[in-house]
C-alpha cells in the first residue's frame, strides 16, 4: 500500500476549469493551485514507488502535430504515474495524411473513450477549435507562437523552487521572442505573480506592440544583464521564422548568447533556464548550460510534477484512495 | 397597359436627389413616372407603407465561385441571397476555376445569371490571362463578352509595369480598375492584422502598410495614366487618408468599405473562429472610426460586401488552413442600419447612394437609379423590422458569417428585377 498525499486542499477547491488553453485566462489564484498542487507531486518523483491512483480508470491520449519528445514523453510519465492508461498519436502516423480533418481525427479518437487530449499543433488556437468540439479535458501542449502553459508553469515553478518567490523578481526573456509560444506563457504568468519582465532580442524577434502586455523592451542583452535575477534564455527557432531576422548565427551569439565572459555580468546568483531543445553554441555555451547558474535539467524534474498537477485538478478524482 | 404602381413608401432615390412619400410607377421593364398620376390604372399595387423603395440595391464586390468553386456557392445560389439581401445586382469578382479571363467565360457567366432568373449579374473580368500577373488579359474581348470592370481581385498585380499598362488600356474601353491592394512580400503567411492582439495569439500579422504601399502605388499609376481606379476593401486609416489625398488631387479614384471593416475589430480573433478571418483583415477600432469618417465625408464612395462564400467544411479548421473570406449578401442592410443610420453616420439618402447610383458609376452601368425609362430594379425595404440573424435560414450555399445572433433592424420586403417580382420576403 502506498500512501498519497492529497492535493493541497485549502487552494485546489479554486478549481472549476476543464481545460488549460494558456496562462492568459488563469487567474493568480489559479495559477498558484497548480503551483502548490506540484509541489506535493515533486516528492513523488523521488519515491521508490512513484505511483499514485488520481487518475486511475482514467484514458490520457497526446495528440501532437508537431515534433515533440519531451514534452510529450512528460505528459506521458505524468499521467501513468498518476495511475491512468495512456496513448500517443501522432500526425505523421495518422489518418491526417489520408486527408482526414484535424477536429474528425480528434473526435474519433475521443470516441475511443477518452478523459483528456493532450495537444500540440503549429497553429495558435487549435486546441481552443479541439475544446469546442470535443467532450474530454483537453491540455494544451503548444500552439504555434501562441501559448505553451505547462512549460510556463514549469518555468516559474522552478524560479520560486530556487529563488523562494516570485513577486519582486526580475526575470530576462531573452531571444526570439515573436516566435516563442514560452515567451507568451511566462509573460502572462510572471506579470500575474508580481515580477517585473524583460524582454530582450532583436528588433526583429521582439514584436512591436509587446509592451502593452506590461513587460519592459530592451535590445541589448549586456545593459539588463545586471539587473536579472532570472534570464530565461529561448530557443531560436529555426523552423518557423522567415529568412531574414537576424544576419547569422555568429552575429546573433555575438549579441545575445550566454557565455563564460557574459555571465560574469550578471548577479552572482543570476538563475538561468532554458525551454530546451537548446542549441549549445547558439543561445549558450556548453560551460553555461552546465553550470552552476543552470536549472535546465531541473526544469526538466519539475515539468513532471507540474504536468501531474495539472492532469490532477482537470481530470484526477476529487479524493484520491488507493 | 400593364401599369405597376409601388404607393405611399419614401422613395429615395440619390441619382437624382430624391426623397419622399410618392408613388412610383413601371410600366413592363422600365420606370415611368414617379409621383401622382390619377389618369393611370394600376394592375399591380403594392403596398409600401412605412417602407423605403429605393434603386435595386448594388453590390459590386461579390464572389459566386461558378465556375469551379460549386460546393461554396453557384451563380443561382449567389443570386438568391443577393435578392433576399434587397441587392438587384452584383458585379461578380473573376477568381473563379477557372477565372473570368476571356470572352467566353465572361458570357458563361450571363447565361448562367440568366437561367438563374434571379439577380442581374455583371462579371468583372481578370486584368491578367489566367489571374497570374504576367500578361494583360484579352480585355477588348471581355468587354466584348461584358466584362464591366477589371481586377485580379484576390491578389494584387504584383508589377508596377504591368498595372500601368492595364490602367491605359482600359482607359480605351472607360472601364475602372479595380484594386486588390496588398503586398505580398509583407504579408506572407499572414491571418489576420499585425498588432497587439495578433502579437498576444501568436498569430502572423497583415501590416497595415501592406495595404496603403500598394494603395499610394496603384493611386500613382492612376495619376499617371488618367486611368480610372477603384480600391477595394479599404481596411486601414492611411488608406482611406491616401484615397482622401487622391481625390484632393483630382486623381480618378474612388474606394468601397465592407460592413465587416466597420463593425469588426482584431479583437474578435480572440475566438480564434476562422469566420472572423478574411482579406484584408479585421483591423483596429481607429481603423473602424477611419472608415466611417471616409464613408460620411465621400472619400469612400461604396458600401460593398466583399461575400465570400466558403463550404463549412473548409471553414471548420485551423485558422491557418481555413480560407480567407466572410458572406455577407443578406446581412449588408442590417449591419449597415446598425452601423451606419442607427448612430447617424450616414443618412437613408447617403447610405442608398453608396449601395446604388455610386457602384453604378464605377461600373459603368446603367442601373442604381428610378429616373423615367431607367431599368425597372427596385428594392422596397422595411428600415424598422427588427429580425435576429441565423445563417441557417440564408438562401446562401455557405454559412461563413459571424453574425449569427445579432439582433438587427431593416430588411428588404419585396424585390423587382426589370419591373418583375423577384422576391417576396414572406414566402412567395
Amino acid at each position: 500500500m502506498t500512501l498519497d498525499l492529497a492535493p493541497s486542499k485549502k487552494t485546489s477547491s479554486v478549481w472549476t476549469r476543464k481545460h488549460l488553453l494558456g496562462l492568459e485566462e488563469l487567474s493568480r489564484e489559479e495559477i498558484l493551485t497548480i503551483l502548490d498542487t506540484a509541489e506535493d507531486f515533486v516528492e513523488v518523483s523521488t519515491r521508490k514507488r512513484k505511483k499514485r491512483s488520481d487518475l486511475k480508470g482514467k484514458v490520457v491520449v497526446t495528440l501532437f502535430f508537431e515534433p515533440s519528445t519531451r514534452t510529450r514523453a512528460s505528459f506521458g510519465f505524468a499521467a501513468r504515474r498518476l495511475g491512468a492508461e495512456t496513448s500517443d498519436f501522432a500526425a505523421s502516423s495518422s489518418s491526417l495524411n489520408k486527408g482526414e480533418t484535424f477536429i474528425d481525427t480528434a473526435k474519433n479518437i475521443e470516441a475511443m473513450g477518452i478523459d483528456a487530449v493532450i495537444v500540440r499543433h503549429n497553429v495558435p488556437g487549435a486546441p481552443h477549435l479541439l475544446s469546442q468540439h470535443l467532450n474530454c479535458s483537453v491540455i494544451n501542449a503548444g500552439d504555434g507562437a501562441h501559448e505553451h502553459p505547462t512549460q510556463g508553469l514549469l518555468d516559474i515553478f522552478t524560479i520560486r523552487q530556487i529563488k523562494g518567490r516570485i513577486e519582486g523578481l526580475t526575470v530576462g526573456l531573452v531571444g526570439d521572442i515573436a516566435h516563442s509560444r514560452v515567451a507568451r506563457s511566462n509573460i502572462h504568468g510572471l506579470l500575474k505573480l508580481g515580477a517585473r519582465v524583460i524582454v530582450c532580442g532583436p528588433p526583429t524577434l521582439v514584436p512591436a506592440d509587446i509592451h502593452r502586455l506590461g513587460v519592459e523592451v530592451a535590445y541589448h542583452l549586456d545593459d539588463i544583464l545586471p539587473h536579472c535575477d532570472v534570464l530565461n534564455v529561448l530557443r531560436i527557432q529555426f523552423e518557423r521564422q522567415r529568412g531574414g531576422l537576424f544576419p547569422s548565427i555568429q552575429e546573433y551569439f555575438r549579441l545575445f548568447g550566454m557565455h563564460a565572459e557574459r555571465i560574469r555580468r550578471a548577479k552572482e546568483n543570476i538563475l538561468l533556464l532554458a525551454p530546451g531543445p537548446i542549441n549549445r553554441g547558439v543561445e549558450l555555451t556548453p560551460e553555461v548550460a552546465d553550470g552552476p547558474h543552470s536549472a535546465i535539467l531541473k526544469q526538466v524534474t519539475n515539468g513532471l510534477a507540474v504536468r501531474m498537477a495539472v492532469l490532477a485538478l482537470l481530470c484526477g478524482d476529487p479524493v484520491a484512495e488507493d | 397597359m400593364p401599369f405597376v404602381r409601388i404607393c405611399g413608401g419614401r422613395v429615395i432615390d440619390p441619382s437624382q436627389n430624391f426623397d419622399q412619400i410618392a408613388d412610383l410607377w413601371i410600366k413592363d421593364d422600365r420606370v415611368f413616372y414617379l409621383g401622382e398620376r390619377p389618369d393611370l390604372r394600376a394592375e399591380q399595387t403594392i403596398d409600401a407603407t412605412h417602407k423605403i423603395v429605393c434603386p435595386g440595391l448594388i453590390d459590386m464586390h461579390v464572389h459566386l465561385r461558378e465556375p469551379g468553386r460549386e460546393e461554396d456557392e453557384t451563380i443561382a445560389t449567389g443570386t438568391a441571397a443577393a435578392l433576399a439581401g434587397g441587392v438587384t445586382s452584383v458585379a461578380c469578382m473573376p477568381n473563379t476555376e477557372p477565372p473570368i479571363d476571356s470572352q467566353a467565360a465572361a458570357e458563361f457567366v450571363y447565361l448562367q445569371a440568366e437561367r438563374a432568373g434571379n439577380a442581374n449579374v455583371f462579371p468583372v473580368g481578370t486584368i491578367t490571362k489566367d489571374r497570374a500577373g504576367k500578361e494583360l488579359a484579352e480585355i477588348g474581348g471581355l468587354v466584348d463578352g461584358g466584362a464591366v470592370a477589371f481586377t485580379d481581385d484576390g491578389s494584387p498585380v504584383v508589377n508596377s509595369e504591368i498595372m500601368r499598362r492595364a490602367m491605359e488600356y482600359c482607359r480605351m474601353f472607360d472601364k475602372a480598375v479595380l484594386s486588390h491592394s496588398e503586398d505580398l512580400e509583407l504579408t506572407r503567411g499572414a491571418v489576420m492584422n499585425e498588432g497587439f492582439e495578433s502579437m498576444r495569439l501568436g498569430l502572423r500579422g497583415y501590416p497595415a502598410v501592406a495595404e496603403e504601399i500598394m494603395i499610394f502605388r496603384e493611386i500613382a499609376l492612376a495619376e499617371l495614366t488618367k486611368a480610372r481606379l477603384h480600391i477595394l476593401h479599404v481596411s486601414t486609416a492611411g488608406g482611406v487618408e491616401l484615397i482622401r489625398r487622391g481625390k484632393a488631387r483630382g486623381v480618378q479614384v474612388t474606394g468601397e468599405a465592407c460592413p465587416h471593416h466597420f463593425t469588426l475589430t482584431d479583437e474578435c480573433l480572440r475566438t480564434f473562429d476562422s469566420n472572423y478571418k478574411m482579406s484584408p483583415p479585421l483591423r483596429t477600432k481607429d481603423d473602424v472610426q477611419a472608415i466611417l469618417a471616409a464613408l460620411r465625408d465621400g472619400t469612400l464612395d461604396c458600401i460593398t460586401t466583399d461575400h465570400a462564400p466558403h463550404a463549412p467544411e473548409k471553414k471548420m479548421r485551423e485558422l491557418d488552413q481555413a480560407p480567407n473570406g466572410i458572406i455577407g449578401l443578406e446581412t449588408l442592410l442590417p449591419i449597415c442600419v446598425r452601423a451606419l443610420i442607427e448612430p447617424g453616420v450616414l443618412t437613408w439618402p447617403q447610405l442608398i447612394e453608396k449601395l446604388t447610383i455610386n457602384p453604378a458609376r464605377v461600373l459603368g452601368i446603367d442601373r442604381g437609379t428610378l429616373k423615367p425609362n431607367a431599368i425597372a430594379d427596385v428594392t422596397i425595404l422595411d428600415p424598422d423590422v427588427c429580425w435576429t440573424i441565423d445563417p441557417n435560414q440564408f438562401r446562401s450555399k455557405s454559412r461563413n458569417c459571424p453574425y449569427g445572433g445579432w439582433e438587427v433592424r431593416g430588411r428588404a420586403e419585396v424585390v423587382l428585377v426589370a419591373g418583375q417580382i423577384r422576391y417576396q420576403r414572406n414566402g412567395k
